[in-house]
């Protein structure tokens, strides 16, 4: 098995690494660059919570193939904040109490900023669309609705 | 397959899905000719990789274990969704998502464009592609029953030859397709569907993201009270998604009365095959088959009634 050598931008910051092909991306984040944000749990699709955004759009990265994003740019939960300063949605999280064991928050909090940023004034049903990939197993999901709604909201 | 040693107790799945159990040399060719010489070249022995979204969960599990991985994702030609004056035509590696907000497939391919909305979540969708939905040949695939009521074709390529497939014949058993080793597909058009026809998918499923327990689409013509043409397609329901041609036959040039449809449904009931699984029993499958086939069929009616 050839390992191979990928070059990709996370958070902004560009790195080059190699890797062997059977890793996955949410492997390459959390062992190799040790961003623990990004949560491993069922490692197979289901549950959401290695949600990251590659290229602008949120996917598992825990059935994406590290080797696949070689030119890629990938976005984690750390990549959102600006100047330690929590961006409105994590704000509006915890003012809405989205959150208990908060094992599940930074896919949401993932999730929820692509939203934003595609459609400014998301209906309550594209929120519930675009939250569908991920799973919460304590909170329940409509302070966290709110909590997205909400940031809208002020933004208008 | 492999001597495996996770552990499975009945339907309750132990495994380890934490990593990819499988070595495997990956490729990323840039050209669709050299990924064709690849698989001229390594056959048996190597696997193509569009969204991952199968194929990684079946390494992890050891479903399937190719001794090398060929991915189409860096060639560009395989990237584009065209339409013409018969129909659309879609690359390999366009994702479901990508198709889903085409507005060609809202609004001329309506049994589609519900299947693909239907399926797994966002995230699933901007990796996963139709052509590997199709290619992976899982019974209750999604995509499945749209594309066999619209007559898709597939586009099979090898290094010294090209062949089209029509979606019907594509599917041989879970998992089979009829492509032969050094062989991939390109492509998959869709032709239009005629005038004023009408067109639908349902689905029932355990939960909202889960794989369907029975789907179905349809597609009607009426010519007046009197249907023109009629398609219906099935999945989960048997080895492959299927097409019920004896119920098609039946309905065909009948009005749509409540006495016909009991006759089209109990058609129905008697040419699937379906099986007991973790998500629903044979029963279960064919009675709910029943119900899908009346929902869709008035489903379409209404459509024609509102016209
Ligand atoms: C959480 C989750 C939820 C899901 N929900 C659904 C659902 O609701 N409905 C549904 O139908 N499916 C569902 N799936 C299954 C899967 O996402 C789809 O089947 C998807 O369309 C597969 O596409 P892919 O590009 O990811 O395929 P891959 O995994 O890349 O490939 C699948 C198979 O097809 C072969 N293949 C791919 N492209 C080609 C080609 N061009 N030529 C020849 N062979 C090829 C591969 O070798 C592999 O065996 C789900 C999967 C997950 C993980
Ligand atoms: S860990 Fe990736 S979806 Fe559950
Ligand atoms: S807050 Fe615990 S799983 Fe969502």
């Amino acid at each position: 098995m050839e390992k191979k050598k990928i070059i990709f931008k996370i958070n902004g910051v560009e790195k080059t690494v190699e890797v062997e092909p059977n890793k996955t991306l949410l492997w390459l984040i959390r062992e190799v660059l040790k961003l623990k944000g990004t949560k491993k749990a069922c490692e197979r699709g289901d549950c959401g919570l290695c949600t990251v955004l590659l290229n602008g759009e949120p996917v598992k990265s825990c059935l994406v193939l590290a080797v696949e994003v070689d030119g890629s740019e990938i976005v984690t939960v750390e990549g959102l904040s600006r100047d330690g300063e929590l961006t409105p949605i994590q704000k509006a999280f915890i003012e809405h109490g989205a959150l208990q064991c908060g094992f599940c928050t930074p896919a949401f909090v993932i999730v929820g900023h692509w939203l934003l940023n595609r459609n400014p004034n998301p209906s309550r049903e594209e929120v519930v669309e675009a939250l569908n990939g991920v799973l919460c197993r304590c909170t329940g999901y409509r302070p966290i609705i709110e909590a997205i709604l909400d940031v809208a909201k002020k933004r208008k | 397959m492999s001597q495996n040693k996770n552990i499975n107790l009945g339907y309750i799945n132990l495994f380890n899905t934490h990593i990819i159990p499988v070595k495997f040399n990956y490729h990323a060719p840039q050209t669709l000719e050299e990924a064709l010489n690849l698989l001229n070249k390594l056959k048996d022995k190597a696997r193509v990789i569009a969204g991952g979204t199968d194929l990684i969960v079946d390494m992890k599990l050891r479903r399937k274990e190719p001794e090398h991985v060929v991915s189409l994702n860096k060639i560009r030609e395989l990237d584009y969704i065209t339409v013409d004056s018969l129909g659309v035509k879609i690359g390999a590696i366009v994702k479901l998502r990508k198709i889903e907000k085409e507005k060609i497939i809202r609004e001329r391919f309506p049994a589609l464009y519900e299947a693909l909305k239907s399926m797994a979540s966002i995230q699933v969708r901007n990796m996963g592609t139709m052509v590997g939905n199709i290619c992976n040949a899982s019974p209750a695939a999604d995509t499945a029953p749209p594309l066999l009521i619209y007559n898709a074709t597939l586009t099979a390529k090898s290094l010294n030859n090209e062949r089209k497939i029509p979606i019907e014949e594509f599917f041989k058993a879970p998992g089979k397709t009829a492509l032969k080793e050094d062989e991939l597909v390109t492509e998959i058009f869709i032709p239009y569907p005629p005038q004023d026809s009408h067109s639908t998918f349902l689905k029932i499923t355990r939960v909202g993201m889960d794989l369907s327990k029975v789907s179905i689409a349809v597609l009607t013509k009426f010519n007046g009270s009197i249907i023109e043409d009629i398609r219906i397609a099935l999945g989960a329901v048997a080895p492959t998604p299927l097409r019920i041609r004896r119920a098609e036959e039946f309905l065909k040039n009948k009005p749509l009365t409540e006495e016909n449809l009991k006759i089209v449904q109990e058609i129905v009931a008697k040419e699937i095959k379906p099986i007991t699984d973790v998500r629903s029993t044979e029963w279960y499958r064919r009675e709910v088959a029943k119900v899908l086939v009346k929902d869709a069929l008035m489903k379409c009616l209404e459509e024609e009634g509102g016209r």
